[in-house]
């Protein structure tokens, strides 16, 4: 190792340079954009007046609990339209992964194809498919449910797929030496290691879909958007607001529960 | 009389028993939770998919056209209503609105990851801190931007203030996950030496903090893009995600449909695998 | 220069890891704890530094009481004790100098931390203090491509950098190969003599103890068992040091 040619004050002068530099451009790509979208910085400072619009406007009056009926049945579909399409997602993904995976694949062929229809389906914008599905399916929980379904199930293909992967080459050659077809593999081998990290997958998912439902009933006019949509249009906002505390009441117990199965398995 | 020691601290072999016994326990809850979970979401589908079919729709029908748009959109691609370049714009637009939503969403998230940090503050800090952000997560992304285009009108600073919400809520918390696994011992050592928070944190937190930020941070980066385009078309928030909209179900354009997801596709995919690089390389260095 | 009077410290509130401990350390000189893991070594020497809160007793750090000062007392003390850890502590994804110039940042402004500005003659003693620890080909790799040898020795050059009256060394060479060892150790009994710093090593090798300590503290059970010159320790007094009956507590090891 040969001592480098550098000074000590030429060393913190480059680091004071590079560090320099990197915020200069960083703040000037900030000041590009704000420029080049519209935005206002001095907006930011605003931010609290949402807040305080939403706290002052959205707290649900005696008149407003009258959608309660209305909303509550929303909120229930809405969580079984996420389960439903996540769990349906789940087993074509479950398949899919099997058949792609480059560890279990007999065929690079097959890999490639699958891993590049997984990343077609989950980054075509969920917006895309719930329109496109909408002009076809018309105005309904179905259309919902199939948007959600195929960028679940791009996604889910995806995670399984390198779940899969992370179990490991050797294991498989261990089941496979002892005479294993590729069945008994999956099924005695691989399955019953793997399916707490599947699981994990899919509880993830039904959490985001619950999160991603919201819009999608926005756009495609069902569920538990389509009422929030239709009562915030209308400025009955007390009404919006009891959408919004049905939504957190939704997401947060999904959520906990999700955890605590999530800890069960871990 | 080499390392004594060792021959003094040898673990007594009574421990061995209760320890054998715990992870068949474990195993066996597991495997009871795994069951349980699986026979009540195979429940729910069964019970929800029937239904799911509406009355009065053909569903064959139905296939066929969504199959026939399908291949409209991905097989003929074309414009009729807009011009390339102003759909490149609106590209950009939500490219923009992504990127300022994950600077500005980063920077705030940082400071209330800090502040949150359980070696550096009092528990309950970081418990309110954490519960707020899960607050507003809670609550769907589009809702944030349409509630702000009300307050400050239909718009980009619509846009951005109501998309950082969940920037600022998603980064603290895996920013603050991050720092809760870093090794405990640099920042120890800093405070032997009689060091302030302030040091402690430029010093011994930051560096070794920077390869989870910056994974965490593109990571929140393709999100984004992807909320952007979705509030465009749910919120008419603008961008691509609003071209999107109007071809779709103002023109009921599908050729057009098709080049705007082509669009997005090349963007997000482009994104996916400069993600994948970018991880793979700041966690090389670790 | 460093006096130890009847600390105690108990975890739980019932479990007992120090039970009385007094021991002095003059100034220059080198001193070693020895004595079965789980006796409370590392316990004392956290205990020095505060960054342990003992129940009771005293450390005196000439003639200022530790155990008596307020959050900003006690960083101004801290400045005044350099510490070496088993595991080197260095923040890895920095040069070796900005590791060594870390020590001067105690008599430095918050502002000056935050911004890494440091004056000329700082930089410049932190190169020195690398040259002298042997690593000045060094000063500008990362800390994560250096040896195990050569962080610990960049842990001595960081420890110097805070102008030390007393280095205290939990474990140096516990993770390093025989030659390292051997390199470490002799730069710290050098350090000592050389610039009047006293040096409080935590050991568990005997023979190390015995070759570059001044004076040896046994402790067992957390309790002092063994205090005086290197050279009064024979090989029956190490053998009472360790003698099993006196481990009270192996579990209560820090």
């Amino acid at each position: 190792m040969t001592p480098k040619a550098l000074t000590i004050s030429q060393f913190f002068f480059k680091k004071r340079l590079h560090l320099t530099l990197l915020v200069l451009i960083l703040g000037l790509a900030y000041v590009v954009s704000s420029i080049g979208l519209g935005f206002q910085t001095t907006a930011l400072f605003h931010a609290q007046d949402g807040l305080i619009w939403l706290l002052h406007n959205f707290i649900p009056n005696a008149e407003s609990m009258r959608y309660w009926q209305d909303i509550g049945h929303q909120l229930v579909r809405t969580f079984l339209i996420a389960v439903t399409s996540t769990t349906c997602a789940a087993v074509i993904s479950l398949f899919l992964a099997a058949l792609g995976a480059n560890t279990l694949s007999l065929n690079n062929a097959v890999t490639w194809f699958i891993r590049g229809f997984s990343s077609l389906m989950r980054n075509i914008p969920i917006v895309a498919w719930a329109m496109i599905l909408l002009f076809s399916f018309k105005q309904n929980d179905l259309t919902g449910f199939l948007a959600l379904f195929f960028m679940t199930m791009g996604f889910l293909t995806r995670a399984f797929m390198e779940t899969i992967e992370d179990f490991g080459m050797d294991k498989i050659e261990a089941l496979q030496a002892t005479g294993a077809n590729y069945l008994q593999v999956i099924f005695q081998g691989l399955l019953p290691e793997i399916a707490a990290a599947l699981l994990s997958w899919v509880l993830y998912m039904i959490e985001n879909n619950v999160r991603d439902a919201t819009l999608v009933g926005l756009l495609t006019g069902t569920g538990i958007g389509f009422i929030f949509d239709l009562y915030f249009k209308g400025m009955r906002y007390g009404a919006a607001g009891l959408v919004v505390l049905a939504v957190i009441i939704l997401v947060v117990g999904v959520e906990v529960i999700s955890n605590l199965i999530g800890r069960l398995i871990e | 009389m080499i390392k004594p020691e060792k021959q003094l601290t040898i673990p007594t072999p009574t421990a061995k028993g209760p320890q054998f016994k715990m992870p068949v326990k474990l195993k066996d809850r597991r495997r009871v939770t795994i069951y349980l979970t699986l026979l009540v979401l195979a429940y729910l589908t069964m019970v929800t998919l029937p239904t799911m079919l509406p009355d009065h729709l053909n569903l064959k029908t139905a296939s066929l056209t969504f199959l026939q748009n399908i291949q409209i959109m991905f097989f003929h691609p074309g414009l009729s209503n807009t011009t390339f370049v102003q759909l490149i714009q609106a590209l950009l637009e939500s490219i923009l609105l992504a990127f300022l939503t994950t600077l500005i969403g980063s920077v705030i998230a940082f400071v209330l990851a800090l502040v949150s940090f359980r070696q550096l503050v009092p528990a309950w800090v970081g418990l309110a801190i954490q519960s707020f952000m899960a607050l507003i997560r809670a609550i769907p992304n589009v809702l944030w931007v349409l509630i702000y285009s009300v307050v400050f009108g239909l718009g980009a600073n619509a846009a951005v203030i109501g998309l950082t919400f969940h920037s600022v809520a998603y980064l603290t918390k895996v920013y603050t996950d991050s720092m809760e696994e870093l090794e405990p011992d640099a920042i120890e050592t800093m405070r032997a030496m009689g060091l302030k928070n302030g040091p402690i944190i430029r010093q011994a937190l930051v560096p070794n903090f920077i390869p989870s930020y910056l994974s965490w941070t593109f990571i929140r980066f393709e999100i984004n893009f992807a909320d952007a385009v979705a509030v465009g078309a749910a919120a008419g928030a603008g961008g691509i995600g609003y071209q999107l909209f109007m071809a779709s179900s103002f023109y009921f354009n599908f050729h057009e449909v098709g080049v705007i997801v082509y669009l997005i596709l090349v963007f997000a995919i482009l994104l996916e695998i400069a993600s994948y690089h970018l991880r793979k390389r700041v966690m090389g260095n670790q | 220069m460093l006096e130890v009077k009847h600390l105690m410290k108990s975890y739980d509130g019932h479990k007992r890891s120090l039970t009385d401990v007094s021991f002095t350390v003059a100034t220059g000189e080198v001193a070693a704890i020895i004595g079965p893991s789980g006796a409370g070594k590392t316990t004392i020497l956290r205990s020095i530094n505060q960054l342990i809160k003992d129940d009771e007793g005293q450390v005196l750090l000439n003639e200022l009481d530790m155990r008596q000062l307020n959050r900003s007392q006690l960083r101004q003390a801290r400045q005044n004790i350099g510490m070496i850890f088993q595991n080197y502590n260095l923040i890895e994804p920095l040069t070796a100098i900005e590791n060594v110039l870390h020590g001067c940042l105690g008599n430095k402004s918050t502002l000056a931390g935050i911004f890494s500005l440091y004056r000329q003659s700082e930089k410049e003693e932190a190169l020195q203090l690398l040259q002298k620890v042997g690593l000045g080909n060094f000063a500008y790799q990362q800390c994560r491509h250096l040896s195990g040898g050569q962080k610990q020795r960049v842990g001595i050059a960081r420890a110097l950098m805070q102008h030390p009256k007393l280095i205290l060394c939990d474990e140096p060479i516990a993770s390093l190969d025989p030659k390292s060892s051997t390199l470490v150790m002799e730069t710290l009994r050098q350090l000592a003599i050389e610039e009047h710093i006293s040096v409080l090593i935590n050991l568990h090798q005997v023979d190390i103890s015995r070759q570059y300590a001044d004076h040896i503290i046994g402790i067992n059970g957390g309790q002092v068992v063994f205090d005086d010159h290197a050279e009064a320790l024979t090989d029956t007094a190490a053998a009472q040091i360790y003698r099993k009956d006196l481990v009270l507590n192996e579990e209560a090891a820090v």
